[in-house]
């Protein structure tokens, strides 16, 4: 850092005057500041999670009320929402997520593994490549993928079918789970592999037992970021899938009410909370890892 | 860390005497196969899924549907169509020469779609920059209960972007708590500039928060006493964001801005639900869902087109905005840790 710190002394040269007593004067006020931008920064993101909670509860009635609290409280919101007598499956909805999602978080984190073992631990030519490639597909359109998934799908029979929802999440989740265990695998304790190497371990073997216990927790974030990322996906779902395996996702979005064109608000919001709850608590445990592994691989939400 | 050394340095470093030339190269080697067969999963599967489909469609894109001939009233079954797809999108072109589609048409829609996903791309990303930057500056700063900061930060992050989108399209409803909050009665999923506030809105609500903690990451690697350095030599708060914060962050922002303005460029399931495109507020995915439904050769051309753009936009990026994307991940890493 000493060159870095060189160029600041220059730039601070220029600017000396009497700053060193403005930026004592000032700390109070900074810090008053920062707790301002504390508060408003909680509100930013918990206040309209905060409104599709209070909406949830409110009566169907009393949708529009303005009132900052929940009036006239109700749990039919939530009846409504896994009702099926409009339609609508969001029960079975939730049941497809988990499973599409376990899947896809399934086979991204092993074969991820593997990829990103090869990445960080051994020296091979045409990394960089391989690198480069992961990330490009990371960075890929996916509606690119619809029309020619859509038509092979159609000839294959595989149109409203779990794996035609998964494999193409995979390709979603696969180049960010081999970054994220990349960035977490760079940063393991690659001494003990070579130790168990020395005391008789076959490389697999010294994988298993020592490296894969000590990249438990990478292995975790990664798998919750995936998990997210799955229970997240909504155009490829919405045009692959059909009723019978279609996401949350798609079925909050295609919620029909009592009657044609009426808008079920409050169901919906119920609905929301339902998918979203589970993710928050898991945030809320977690927040520390998720961080770790957001900023660790980069990459898209 | 010595851990990072022994990687750089690699198998060969540890343990083997790199005297004997020819061992060090078979061992080399075997590495390489080693890895071919830990990576190859990764690189087969991403062939099925993403090249498998882009070379499909690329090469469809030049075919046309298989259909009746407007101008022999016979069936054809498809058959190598030239660039009549990409003349179809860019000079809206449905068979009478340019600007021959009609108003209401898909093929007329392209440069709205075009104009309006640029247009979210750079007004939202800009927003969700500027946002972000101040959020981690504060979260930078040392003070009671970071925890909930983080978690409320992750807040946004957590939710789908489909009940995002339903949440916001019930905040943005006519009786909605925005224009009761703002005492206005605009209709924001109706025409002109609301439906395009409502999505950048919602969006920069969604997003600034996941800036702002790449941004933060950026910022914690920023050695203390860089910043102490420029206070003993009397450079105020200011000078010291502007000649210090910004220049040490701006790999980690220059990361955050192209991840964002990819993901915002193919953006599809926020105003799809949102405005469902009301008030021209198509982007160029949404408008390729529609064509499928309508051609799939047209369909796929858009597609190509559609690649091509985020293509472009992160060749751009990398090449002449020093968004170095592999070497980035190194003072990353580290914070993870």
């Amino acid at each position: 850092m000493a060159t870095a710190s060189s160029t600041a002394t220059r730039s601070g040269k220029n600017y000396t005057s009497s700053g060193v007593e403005i930026v004592q004067r000032r700390r109070p006020l900074a810090t008053t500041l920062t707790y301002v931008g504390v508060v408003l920064i909680c509100l930013w993101g918990l206040l309209p999670f905060y409104w599709m909670i209070v909406t949830s509860f409110r009566d169907v009635g009393y949708t529009f009320d303005s009132t900052p609290w929940p009036t006239h409280v109700t749990l039919d919101n939530y009846a409504t929402a896994f009702s099926t007598e409009r339609g609508n499956h969001f029960g079975r909805a939730l049941l497809n997520s988990l499973v599409i999602g376990a899947a896809t978080t399934a086979v991204g984190i092993v074969v991820g593994v593997f990829a990103a073992y090869a990445l960080a631990r051994l020296q091979f030519k045409g990394k960089f490549y391989v690198l480069g490639i992961i990330l490009g597909a990371s960075m890929f359109p996916g509606v690119a993928l619809v029309t020619p998934l859509f038509q092979l799908f159609t000839d294959i029979g595989w149109l409203n079918t779990y794996q035609a929802l998964i494999i193409p999440n995979i390709s979603f989740v696969l180049p960010l789970t081999v970054y994220t265990l990349t960035a977490f695998f760079t940063e393991m304790p690659w001494e003990l592999e070579e130790s168990a190497r020395m005391d008789g371990c076959t490389p697999g073997q010294a994988f298993v037992k020592v490296i894969l216990p000590l990249a438990a927790p990478g292995i975790f974030t990664t798998a919750i970021l995936a998990f997210t990322a799955a229970w997240n996906e909504f155009l490829l779902a919405s045009q692959l899938g059909g009723d019978r395996v279609q996401p949350v996702t798609v079925a909050i979005a295609s919620f029909t009410g009592a009657q044609p064109h009426q808008e079920p608000y409050t169901a919906v919001m119920a609905a929301g909370t339902i998918v979203t709850v589970p993710l928050i608590v898991m945030v809320l445990v977690f927040q520390r890892r998720i961080v770790s592994g957001l900023t660790a691989g980069g990459v898209k939400s | 860390m010595s851990s990072t050394s022994g990687v750089a340095t690699g198998e060969y470093a540890q343990g083997e005497p790199p005297l004997d030339p020819g061992r060090r190269k078979s061992l080399h080697d075997g590495s390489g196969r080693r890895a071919a067969l830990l990576i190859g999963p990764t690189i087969l599967l991403l062939a099925i899924v993403i090249l498998y489909p882009i070379v499909t469609a690329v090469s469809q894109s030049f075919t046309q549907d298989a259909g009746l001939d407007p101008s022999t009233g016979m069936f054809v079954e498809g058959g190598f169509a030239g660039i009549a797809n990409y003349r179809l999108w860019l000079l809206q072109d449905c068979g009478g020469g340019a600007f021959s589609c009609p108003p209401g048409t898909l093929g007329s829609q392209f440069w709205t779609a075009t104009g309006v996903t640029f247009l979210f791309t750079v007004v939202a990303v800009t927003l969700e920059t500027v946002l972000g930057l101040i959020f981690a500056l504060v979260m930078h700063r040392k003070f009671k209960g970071r925890a909930i900061l983080r978690a409320s930060v992750l807040v946004p992050w957590a939710i789908p972007t489909a009940v995002t989108a339903k949440l916001w399209y019930f905040i943005f409803a006519y009786d909605g708590i925005a224009n009761r909050v703002l005492g206005t009665e605009i209709l924001w999923t109706g025409d002109g500039w609301a439906p395009k506030a409502a999505i950048i809105i919602a969006d920069t609500w969604k997003t600034a928060p996941f800036m702002a903690l790449l941004i933060l990451a950026g910022l914690q690697v920023i050695d203390e006493g860089v910043y102490e350095a420029a206070k003993m030599d009397g450079a105020g708060a200011w000078k010291r964001f502007v000649f210090i914060t910004l220049p040490l962050v701006r790999p980690a922002l220059m990361v955050a801005v192209l991840f964002r303005t990819l993901d915002t460029l193919r953006m599809y399931d926020l105003p799809k639900i949102l405005t469902g495109g009301a008030g021209d507020t198509s982007t160029l995915s949404m408008l390729v869902v529609d064509q499928v439904r309508s051609g799939f050769h047209a369909a796929s051309a858009l597609s190509t087109i559609t690649f091509l753009i985020v293509f472009l936009v992160a060749f751009i990026f990398i090449k002449f905005l020093g968004a170095n994307v592999t070497e980035q991940r190194a003072p990353k890493a580290r914070k993870a840790a």
